[in-house]
């Protein structure tokens, strides 16, 4: 790892102005949890001339819940996320998901913000080799897209995403100085490239300050499930969330997402509209999950990740009942 | 060690403890003690003596080679080849020579470990060895700081010329596939084992074949076969992956050399820099206080131990290498792959007809990729065919893996005799119990063994294959081990005896975490009727007397005859000094509980101390070899002596499978094995705890994947190597029997590797109790085992 200079930033706008800073050649990073950045710099990855660290920053980790919704600040850690009785109580699948990213270790230092803004977990992209040597062919590809892989295969690694997709989230972003934006979260995701050094709208010398999601209805059920090889710590294989807003019985609203399949979390549109106006059962669970990877074009070594997918969007859909 | 001076004829009784206990005569040299009683008689053998040096490792006083610390000492680095086949047509290092810290760079002349051509003139006029594989070790930079040496290492300048590469054992097999030796080979082994047959043909990439072990007529046991079954099995390569790397600190000064090293033999390590370095072996000391854990790749200085040592020389300073995570994945040993092609014949009772066997095995730029011996030697057959190659590929070189060869043998082996047990609508047990039969002592162990195993399992609980309704589906299946009983061709302990009643006990020998320091002080501390802890251990020194390499399962059966005997000289001298005092003979004094007391009338008797302080004792110094066992051995391989007994060992699974998403959980393993003697049950718990544990993770998660384009390995990390974890690990019952051998004088033998070689056929069975349909190929990812569940095949 290369030397670099470490800054405490005091306020947002400072930080901001930190980072407009950033060039080719002295690139200036922020680092929240650091869980990701300090990743990349020792693959050489990231090689910043200058670290902004926002943990010094007060007011950017508050949990706001009220009737219009839900504020997290950026610094919110995926512990709290995991344990905070109001956000479970309204948000489970997001509680869920945070409560299944990594270890204990990684989740008590981790934020959302960092959770969101994070490069993806692909081989190749994780080495140095394929930035520096050779190009990636992504012929080892079992654990890549499924979906959308025309243009990559590699796979956004948040898994936060996938249930605040389904939650309609939005992020807010802040140049400083009054000069702000609210992204919905759909928008903000890019599909992962190898040379760009994000995967998301973010700017240079912004800041993500908070994620929003809008308050969740009456009669709205949801449920979050990642799967992995392994329960101890593992990246997914594919993970799942479903919020379905009922009438009675009845589905009246259905929101289907699915992560690591597809180089952004995917909406199965086709899935929600075989839920809307039934109810839930094994029959339309299986109905669903069969249209949810129908428009799967699977590659050489991943197509038992369409098996994988289909049964757990069937499982979630049940477990949402 | 020969056996040399009077011997004597000694009746004993031997077999299992509280199974079947027989008379038998051995003969064996006077010098040597009395039998040993079972463990319930002993004191301190036996027992579950708590690990000596457990206080010194968790609170990090233990030093191990990271956290040696010499004065001046630098820091090393080494540059490895980002390509996977080219040849080097020049390196430039003035860069690094020139940058801030630097104090020297070397460039390696040969490479160790790897395949040699069997006509060096193929290559001689290489400027550099040839590079074969990416990440391959090229040069190494010492500087006054890791940071130095890092940046600095960046800075070479190396011209490659590429070659035509390839890393995937399918591939390579083909006519037309890239060569990665322009010629045929030979694979020395090292003391880790390892190495492959001299002198066989090789075409490319195929090397062989071996046809060790073939006997009978193949044809003629088919046709004398009721049933047939046959499988194509696979198995992955497997990285070591320690928790300590590999490393070194090399300390050349005035013509002498200082090693400390990470090693499994501090004797190889001597061997081969005295080898490389044209030194004089006793111009060099390797030093291995502690190791945090081998499984066979840490044997000799290795390449990067050369490098280190020669940056020492360079620089006239102690410099330190040790290997990062990547490097430790993809250059030092790994287990290596296997393709099966398994056929077995058998009568309607059971009885086997016909073992033919089809196998290819690539460890990459090395040979000796076989999959072991149990397809000749475990169960008895009159018609064997093998025929072996290893398959070259541009990949890290193989090395000794946890029950080399044989876990990938086993693998496939048990699994086709529960087919031919399947086919037969046989229990699986039943069916061992009549095939299992030949005479030795692991035969005997695994008959108890499969009997106390299927009871505490319930495997009478066990359904039919597949009778679970719904998507997860449970199954039991179980398979069983066999590993040679080793000792090491040399082997002497030294007991030394202060007149305060200090007791010091030497050897050479190095524990690895395996507990040998504990086991060693418990062997001296019961002959001299003292508590381990008063025993003061010294091991991992070359300058000790020589001792066991820590591979082969070898050690406590190697080193604790020749501490006890040792130790029971010193005993002897000590009752004969201080027989007068007790008004006594020597010989009617006993040692126990501290005191030395007269056999018949324990009133009389003196404190260990007090009595060499009476007798005027200053010190006594005792040396014992560990001498051949009683029936001698079956056949010796240089330092390898194999007895005609092997170990055994039989392990239960219980598996769950979701067919849905292919995830395999296993339940609980039921593991229950022999080692001779357990001289402390609770460390052979441990180890055996230990080969479960690698044993699922093998089964289940470890796979090195390598970028067919790059041959770059895409997951050396472990991170993306995935490893059993805490919530992964099933829960393990282990059940050690007592097996008295009487082949030496404490009856001890290894357990580490057989505890490894049973896990992954055991859980492939229960896949199948499970499901009804077979598992060939490892690991058990959702992608194997959705495509297993898909198959044609049952």
């Amino acid at each position: 790892m290369k030397s670099f200079e470490w800054v405490d930033a005091k306020s947002v706008e400072q930080a901001a102005a930190l980072l407009a800073a950033t060039s080719a050649r002295e690139p200036v990073v922020a680092k929240a949890g650091g869980m990701d950045l300090l990743d990349l710099m020792k693959e050489g990855i990231v090689q910043p001339s200058r670290v902004v660290n926002l943990k010094s920053i007060r007011s950017l980790d508050d949990i706001q819940l009220d009737r219009s919704g839900m504020q997290l600040g950026a610094l919110v850690t995926l512990a709290r996320i995991e344990r905070d009785a109001g956000l479970r109580s309204h948000y489970r699948a997001l509680a869920e998901a945070a409560g299944h990213a990594a270890t204990p270790q990684v989740r008590n230092a981790a934020t959302i913000g960092g959770n969101l803004l994070q490069r993806p977990r692909c081989w190749y992209f994780r080495n140095e080799h394929f930035h520096q040597v050779a190009k990636a062919d992504h012929s080892e590809h079992q654990h890549h897209a499924i979906f959308d892989n025309q243009q990559t295969v590699m796979v956004h690694a948040s898994t936060l995403a996938t249930p605040l997709l389904a939650y309609d989230a939005s992020v807010h972003l802040t140049l400083g100085h009054g000069s702000s934006r609210t992204v919905l979260l759909k928008d903000f995701l890019l599909p992962p490239a190898m040379e760009r050094d994000r995967d998301t709208l973010i700017a240079d010398g912004e800041i993500l300050t908070d994620v929003r999601v809008p308050a969740i209805q009456a009669n709205t059920r949801c449920a979050y499930h990642k799967q992995t090889e392994r329960d101890s710590y593992d990246w997914p294989i594919c993970d799942v969330a479903v919020v379905l807003q009922m009438n009675g019985a009845v589905v009246a609203n259905a929101k289907i997402v699915l992560g690591w399949v597809a180089p952004t979390p995917r909406r199965a549109v086709d899935a929600e509209e075989i839920l809307v106006g039934r109810e839930i059962d094994e029959q339309s669970a299986i109905e669903a999950a069969a249209a949810a990877v129908q428009a799967a074009t699977p590659l050489a070594k991943n197509a038992y990740k369409v098996d994988v997918l289909r049964a757990v969007v069937k499982r979630t859909i049940l477990a949402a009942r | 060690m020969s056996n040399t001076g009077s011997f004597e004829q000694r009746s004993l009784q031997a077999g299992i403890v509280g199974e079947t206990m027989t008379p038998v005569t051995r003969k064996m040299p006077g010098t040597d003690p009395p039998a040993w009683p079972t463990n319930a008689e002993l004191h301190v053998v036996g027992k579950d003596v708590p690990r000596m040096d457990a206080l010194d490792k968790v609170t990090g006083r233990a030093r191990y080679t990271f956290d040696v610390q010499l004065p001046g000492m630098l820091y090393a680095r080494a540059i490895n080849s980002t390509v996977p086949h080219a040849r080097i047509k020049s390196i430039d290092t003035s860069l690094v020579e020139r940058y801030p810290g630097v104090r020297a760079v070397h460039v390696l002349e040969r490479l160790t470990m790897a395949a040699q051509l069997r006509d060096p003139g193929a290559e001689a006029n290489e400027p550099y060895p040839v590079i074969r594989f990416t990440g391959q070790p090229i040069a190494a930079v010492a500087a006054i700081s890791a940071r130095a040496a890092e940046a600095a290492a960046q800075l070479i300048r190396i011209e490659y010329e590429p070659l035509p590469h390839v890393t995937e054992l399918d591939q390579a097999m083909q006519t037309n596939a890239p060569a990665v030796f322009p010629g045929p080979t030979e694979q020395a082994s090292s003391a880790g084992g390892g190495g492959a047959p001299r002198g066989l043909p090789q075409k490319g990439n195929l090397r062989g074949p071996s046809k060790s072990g073939s006997h009978g007529d193949i044809g003629r046991g088919f046709r004398d076969a009721d049933v047939v079954v046959e499988g194509e099995y696979r198995t992955q390569v497997q990285t070591h992956t320690p928790l300590e790397a590999h490393g070194i600190v090399a300390d050349w000064r005035d013509d002498e050399l200082t090693l400390y090293a990470s090693t499994q033999h501090v004797f190889s390590v001597r061997e081969e820099a005295a080898e490389i370095f044209e030194l004089p072996q006793e111009k060099i000391r390797v030093i291995s206080d502690y190791t945090g854990g081998g499984f066979g790749a840490k044997y000799g200085v290795g390449n990067y131990g050369t490098l280190a040592i020669h940056l020492s020389r360079k620089a006239g300073a102690p410099v330190r290498l040790v290997l990062d995570r990547r490097e430790e994945h993809v250059s030092v040993g790994n287990r290596p792959s296997s393709l099966q092609r398994l056929k077995i014949g058998a009568k309607r009772d059971g009885t086997l007809t016909a073992i033919e066997l089809h196998s290819f095995g690539s460890g990459g730029v090395a040979a000796g990729a076989g999959v072991g011996s149990c397809h000749h030697n475990m169960y008895p057959c009159p018609n064997v065919s093998i025929e072996h190659y290893d398959v070259f590929t541009n990949a890290g070189p193989c090395a000794a893996f946890r029950g080399p060869g044989q876990t990938q043998g086993i693998f496939a082996f048990e699994q086709a005799i529960d087919a031919v047990a399947a086919r037969l609508q046989m229990d699986p047990v039943a069916l061992r119990n009549k095939i299992d039969t030949r005479d030795a002592d692991d035969v005997r162990a695994r008959a108890a063994e499969r009997r106390i195993g299927a009871e505490k399992f319930g495997w009478s609980r066990r359904s039919a294959p597949g009778s679970d309704s719904g998507p997860i589906k449970r199954g039991m299946g179980m398979a069983q081990s066999m590993w040679p009983y080793i000792v090491n061709g040399y082997t002497t302990c030294e007991v030394r005896i202060s007149g305060d009643g200090a007791v010091d006990a030497f050897c050479g020998t190095q524990d690895i975490g395996t507990g040998t320091r504990t086991v060693f002080a418990q062997v001296v501390a019961e002959e001299l009727g003292l508590q381990p802890e008063a025993i003061d251990v010294h091991v991992g020194d070359t300058r000790f007397p020589p001792g066991p390499p820590s591979g082969g399962s070898r050690v406590t059966s190697s080193l604790t005859p020749a501490a006890r005997n040792a130790a029971y000289a010193a005993a002897r001298d000590i009752a004969n000094r201080v027989a007068p005092l007790l008004s006594a003979k020597g010989e009617e004094l006993v040692f126990r509980g501290g005191r030395i007391e007269k056999r018949d009338d324990p009133a009389v008797s003196l404190g260990f101390a007090e009595a060499l302080r009476r007798a005027g004792v200053e010190s006594l110094v005792h040396r014992a070899d560990r001498r051949d066992d009683y029936e001698g051995y079956a056949h010796k391989a240089g330092d390898l002596h194999i007895s005609p007994h092997a170990i055994g060992g039989v392990q239960f699974a219980e598996v769950s499978v979701d067919t849905e998403t292919g995830v395999v959980k296993v339940e609980r393993v039921l593991a229950v094995h022999d080692c001779g003697r357990p001289i402390n049950p609770k460390l052979v718990e441990s180890q055996i705890l230990g080969g479960v544990i690698q044993g699922v993770s093998y089964a289940l998660y470890e796979d090195r994947r390598l970028d067919a384009a790059t041959g770059v390995q895409l997951n050396a990390n472990i991170d993306q190597y995935k490893m059993v974890g805490s919530r992964e690990t099933p829960q393990i019952e282990v059940h050690v029997i007592e097996l008295l051998g009487r082949q030496s004088s404490t009856d001890a033998r290894g357990v580490a590797e057989p505890a490894n070689v049973a896990t992954a056929a055991a859980i492939a069975n229960a896949f199948f109790n499970a499901t009804g349909k077979r598992i060939y190929t490892l690991p058990m990812t959702p992608a194997n085992v959705l495509a297993a569940l898909r198959s044609e095949q049952p």
